[in-house]
């Protein structure tokens, strides 16, 4: 049986950690999601970032924004990997069903906590 | 002169280039002159996607460039030219010293040998002669991440 799969969050300035913060807080799931920060780093140092979070571990790779910096640095490092997935867009409500679905396979987790993301985002009456 | 923005960012194109400054420069090109970039289509996919509709990216690698950006200098597009390294935009200023006139220092972060000028510009002594013989020249050298903080002059942020 393989390993459950890890999350690394990858977000501009402290973002990462206080999603990650609130999304333990309310699950009771500690040490599945690991932040990353792009703060004061360059493209190679934000690369070695991310790489240590994942630990050559199977994962889901959340980042913020659907391009840019965090994107990027992502995408070079887990194209090649054929047991991790990349998402962009992370917020809270994806967070929370990745950490109860951790058993799929990486490109079924992402493409569930996409899904749960999208229903989570609306105009309410 | 349509060279509106020379830059140096170690990030490449990313949201400060082409939100921060795209947007109220009003942008039309960004030349992006990085050779490990210009030698690679999948780089060159990841950046097309950080790019808005309305502006065009071309990557040049750094043999040859400066022929690309003077001729880009005479046309009607606003174009900024964007290199990941100190040394990028030297040469390039020093092969086209009639077209890159300023340069905006805005993110060049730690690493070693390097030493902290601002929070997001870090030099090594041999970046700093580099640019202080460039500045003897004429070319104006500012560092400034956003538009919206003030520039710092080269001889004010390394005095």
């Amino acid at each position: 049986m393989s390993p459950p799969l890890h999350g690394v969050v990858v977000c501009h300035g402290e973002v990462a950690g206080s999603l990650i913060g609130a999304a333990e807080e309310i699950s009771g799931i500690r040490g599945a999601l690991t932040p990353v920060s792009n703060a004061g780093c360059d493209r190679g140092q934000l690369e070695a970032r991310i790489v240590a979070a994942l630990a050559e571990r199977p994962a889901v790779v959340f980042v913020d924004m659907p391009s840019g910096s965090c994107l990027f640095a992502a995408m070079r490092r887990v194209s090649a990997m054929p047991d991790a997935a990349v998402v962009t867009g992370v917020n809270l409500a994806m967070l929370l069903d990745f950490l109860f679905h951790r058993d799929l396979a990486a490109p079924e987790a992402a493409a569930r906590a996409v899904e749960t993301a999208t229903r989570a985002i609306g105009v309410r009456p | 002169m349509s060279i509106v923005a020379a830059r140096v960012d170690d990030r490449l194109v990313h949201g400060q280039v082409v939100i921060g400054w795209g947007r109220p420069l009003q942008i039309g090109r960004i030349v992006l002159v990085d050779s490990e970039v210009a030698a690679s289509p999948f780089e060159q996919d990841l950046y097309r996607m950080a790019v808005p509709a309305g502006i065009e990216i071309e990557f040049l690698s750094g043999h040859g460039a400066g022929h690309r950006v003077s001729e880009l200098a005479d046309s009607t597009e606003r174009v900024l030219v964007l290199t990941g390294t100190v040394a990028g935009m030297i040469g390039l200023a020093r092969e086209t010293p009639a077209t890159i006139r300023s340069i905006n220092l805005g993110g060049i972060h730690d690493g070693p040998a390097r030493r902290e000028y601002l929070r997001y510009v870090y030099l090594t002594d041999a970046e700093l002669t580099e640019l202080r013989a460039l500045a003897a020249t004429g070319v104006h050298i500012t560092a400034q991440d956003v538009p919206t903080a003030s520039p710092v002059a080269l001889e004010v942020l390394a005095a």
